[in-house]
């Protein structure tokens, strides 16, 4: 069975070149386009995978995982943080907000796929 | 979808990006302080380096770089707002768009200043006062190269690392494999954020052989088990030539959430460790499982929860009243979370529902569609009149139906129309970038207030817009407005204020540039008008007249060639780019109070309201917001003058009676105007001049079909249409045709024009 990632990003370009990558690698992919989507979303897609930014307006990164933890059924989900932010300081807010693993932007197909397989199973 | 769809999509997110950088900044530089505007500027730098970065635009990456730090300053209140920072920030975000441009299209961007504002980001980035002070002429022409954008090695220490796992220990290729000791024991923590023990051994194992022993010492009774918690730990021993930064950074995900000890083993050591302290055998770790368990991210966890609700059943009596209150605080809980939730999305969905769904379409699209509304007026045009012509009887169904089917092609048409519609709102943030620019080359300090943004008109229209628009304001500053030191002297204040609005007015959209300046000088302009011919020294002119003259080919009253006006442009060009677009511009001026410029122009070039006329047996076609009345003109009110002009006497005013059908070469002589009627037609002087017309034969709505695209330029005409009966008209161009009036001939006109 195909993988469901679900993907959040603001980013128009940045959630096409994940799509493409994605569907390419042979994953189901459902986008959102900030936290407040992707929460909206979250029961419906019941992805095995999210993949998300952190910048984002209305909701961000933080926000958006904070609230997937408190969702009973997906408070173990794997959530890869995907963003240019590459120092400590930035990392650690994403982990405490609960995220799994981080892919450093720029954005390279290889690297995303990677730590995609990573987590899951 | 292939990459360059998507560097397309990422050129058009930039263009988004940077029109709301440049309108947050502007609302910062008003005073505005909400925090949501400051995170959607660094969001919109932050944007464009995130794609930039994907597509390998190092420039654009670096430049956006050091212009994000900064933003984060902001953002993170270390950075105060002020003017100063918002003058490099704004310039900053020129060269934002300029470097995204030449991403876009190639070419090359001004490396000196690029740097410069590099420098002058970094040092607000560090708390400094900006550097800025030293005016543009001051960028050191010696700013090395190398200072330019390329490395990214902020000051902050922020240095982003490439990283592969294909560069470890490709020189390392020894037959003994180095060894290493691995122990690792997760925290409840590593689960809870989605880590998975097995996976990250099944990581592990990926790096070379290996063997495993699962520790369970801590694994507490049956009913002392917390089934969250980690109790397992693992030991490792793995030979790899990938190095000890490879096996830790398979627990890069996880490295806070567990205990991690990799030890280096000396080769041949790695049997004696194993069988020193650890009695129990290696357990074979079987990986092909995986893929059919561990479905579920959380497997382990499963299991132990299930363990869980054995050891529940065991003590359900005891525990009984435990879990109905447990699960009614939780059910309580969750409730209440959901609460939460709801209102929130709630306030989510107010702030949402202010912007209306959207969609985006192709131009070419919403072009053929333009077209083809256009084809069917023409066509129900066509299908009317010839129902009237063979139905002399008048059958009145079908002419009712006929009727309703004009008012719907109407409707459609008209919303059609709409689709095409936009915001003048991009061209005019545009103009603030032209208002820096100049007002830095020129020293001066200048303000633009804009209004009316939101008005919207035909995209045809916007996009031609802009150079008249940039001309106007180039020449509002550097003409218009005075030095600072001259401002204050005469008592305003230093910063002069170019205003540029839009609004709608009956069916034209009309923009206005005004400028707090020092007005037209009359006399300078006079005098120059004399010196280059282009009236007689004694010619009696009103101020609005000689208001006018600065619209003449070649005329510029700057006494000494800046940088701006040796560009070569002058108000002709202006007025006559905005004539090709079926508008107007009038420009009325107070000396010491500034001038204001007024455009009035059509909100579509696909159609057009138009009376059509009959001029020499030829069907014309005149605009109808050229016309400010028709008449049928008496002899007596008829008025000889010098050989062969004539004047009409309309309401004890004179007015030149201009014959089309001789202007246009459509018969020899002069016709009667007696026989014929008068269209009182305003010309961009101001004065009104009376159009010779033989009859008119109705007004209606035509389809603009271009002269030039399908045939040629031909003077005194703007362009042609077809009508009803399916011949085709041409539409007058009342101005030209007012100004061969003058005695200039309509070819002098055209090959002015060409030169233009």
């Amino acid at each position: 069975m195909k993988k469901k990632v679900l993907t959040v990003d603001d980013s128009r370009t940045i959630r096409n070149m994940l799509l493409v990558t994605l569907n390419n690698a042979g994953f189901e992919t459902i986008q959102a386009e900030d936290g407040i989507e992707g929460l909206e979303v979250l029961e419906d897609a019941n992805p095995d995978v999210i993949v998300t930014d952190i910048n984002m307006p209305r909701l961000d990164g933080f926000g958006f995982i904070e609230g997937v933890r408190k969702n009973e059924k997906f408070r173990a989900i794997p959530i890869l943080v995907l963003t240019t932010e590459s120092d400590a300081e930035k990392k650690n807010r994403a982990r405490q907000a609960g995220a799994t693993g981080w892919i450093v932007k720029p954005f390279d197909p290889t690297k995303l796929i990677d730590a995609i397989e990573r987590v899951t199973a | 979808m292939d990459m360059n769809e998507i560097k397309e999509i990422f050129f058009q997110e930039c263009e988004e990006q940077l029109a709301e950088l440049e309108s947050g900044l502007l609302r910062l530089n008003d005073g505005d302080r909400d925090p949501e505007t400051v995170n959607a500027v660094f969001r919109a730098v932050h944007s464009i380096k995130g794609g930039a970065g994907a597509f390998g635009l190092d420039d654009l990456v670096s430049f956006a770089h050091v212009f994000e730090t900064t933003l984060d300053c902001v953002r993170s209140n270390k950075l105060e707002p002020n003017q100063d920072v918002l003058k490099v920030m704004l310039k900053s975000a020129d060269v934002l768009a300029d470097l995204t441009n030449v991403a876009r299209d190639g070419g090359s961007v001004d490396q000196a200043r690029s740097a410069q504002l590099i420098r002058e980001l970094e040092a607000l980035a560090k708390g400094e006062a900006p550097p800025a002070a030293a005016p543009v002429a001051a960028a050191p022409k010696a700013a090395p190269v190398a200072a330019a954008p390329a490395p990214v090695v902020s000051d902050d220490g922020f240095v982003p690392v490439a990283f592969s796992f294909d560069d470890f220990g490709d020189d390392d290729v020894s037959a003994d494999l180095p060894a290493y000791d691995v122990v690792f024991k997760p925290k409840s923590e590593l689960y809870t954020k989605g880590n998975e023990a097995t996976l990250l051994l099944r990581d592990l194992s990926r790096l070379g052989e290996m063997s495993i022993h699962c520790n369970m010492d801590s694994l507490p009774p049956l009913d002392q088990m917390d089934p969250e918690a980690a109790y397992f730990s693992w030991k490792v021993s793995i030979k790899t030539d990938k190095g000890e930064d490879a096996v830790r950074s398979v627990f890069e995900f996880a490295e806070w959430d567990c205990d991690l000890e990799v030890a280096a083993l000396e080769s041949g050591d790695v049997a004696e460790a194993t069988g020193d302290d650890l009695p129990m055998q290696p357990v074979p770790f079987d990986l092909s499982a995986l893929d059919d368990e561990l479905d579920a991210p959380l497997g382990v966890v499963e299991e132990e929860e299930q363990i869980a609700a054995v050891q529940e059943a065991v003590a359900a009596a005891e525990a009984a009243s435990n879990v109905v209150q447990m699960a009614a605080s939780a059910s309580r809980g969750a409730a209440s979370d959901k609460g939460a939730a709801a209102a929130a999305a709630q306030n989510n969905a107010q702030q949402a529902s202010a912007a209306a769904p959207t969609i985006r379409v192709d131009l070419d699209r919403v072009d053929r569609l333009i077209n083809l509304v256009g084809e069917l007026v023409i066509n129900q045009a066509m299908l009317s009149q010839s129902v009237i012509e063979n139905d002399s009887n008048g059958v009145s169904s079908i002419n009712m139906g006929l009727e309703e089917l004009q008012q719907l092609t109407r409707e459609i048409q008209d919303s059609v129309m709409a689709i095409r519609a936009q915001p003048v709102k991009p061209v005019f943030q545009r103009m603030a970038r032209t208002v820096r620019e100049i007002a830095d080359i020129t020293g001066k300090s200048v303000r633009l207030v804009t209004e009316g943004e939101n008005t919207e008109v035909d995209k045809t229209v916007i996009d031609k817009l802009a150079e008249p628009l940039t001309h106007m304001i180039r020449n509002a500053v550097d003409h218009g407005l005075e030095m600072p030191e001259k401002r204050i002297a005469a008592g305003k204040n230093a910063e002069g204020t170019v205003k540029l609005t839009a609004k709608h007015r009956s069916g034209r959209i009309v923009i206005e540039l005004s400028d707090d300046g020092a007005g037209i000088n009359r006399e300078k302009v006079r005098q120059k008008a004399i010196d280059n011919d282009l009236i007689a020294a004694d010619a009696n002119l009103s101020d609005e007249e000689i208001d006018n003259l600065i619209f003449h080919a070649g005329f510029s009253t700057a006494d000494k060639v800046s940088d701006l006006s040796g560009r070569g442009v002058g108000m002709d060009v202006v007025k006559r780019s905005i004539q090709a677009l079926g508008g107007r511009i009038n420009i009325s001026s107070k000396p010491g109070h500034g001038s204001v410029f007024t455009m009035s122009l059509p909100l579509t070039l696909a159609v057009l309201d138009g009376m059509v006329v009959t001029v020499a047996g030829q069907t014309l076609v005149v605009p109808l917001t050229a016309i400010v009345e028709t008449l049928q003109p008496d002899a007596a009110a008829i008025h000889s003058f010098g050989a062969t002009q004539r004047l009409i006497s309309i309401r004890n005013s004179f007015c030149p009676l201009v014959d089309v059908g001789r202007i246009l070469n459509f018969r020899a002589t002069q016709a009667n105007p007696v026989e014929g009627v008068a269209l009182l037609v305003e010309s961009e002087g101001g004065g009104q001049r009376a159009l010779m017309v033989d009859a008119i034969q109705g007004q209606r709505q035509v389809v603009i079909k271009s002269l030039e695209a399908n045939y040629t330029h031909v003077p005194g005409i703007a362009a042609a249409t077809i009508l009803g009966d399916g011949r085709v008209a041409l539409i007058l161009d009342v101005d030209a045709v007012v100004s061969a009036s003058r005695g200039q001939s309509l070819h002098t006109e055209t090959s002015l024009a060409a030169a233009g």
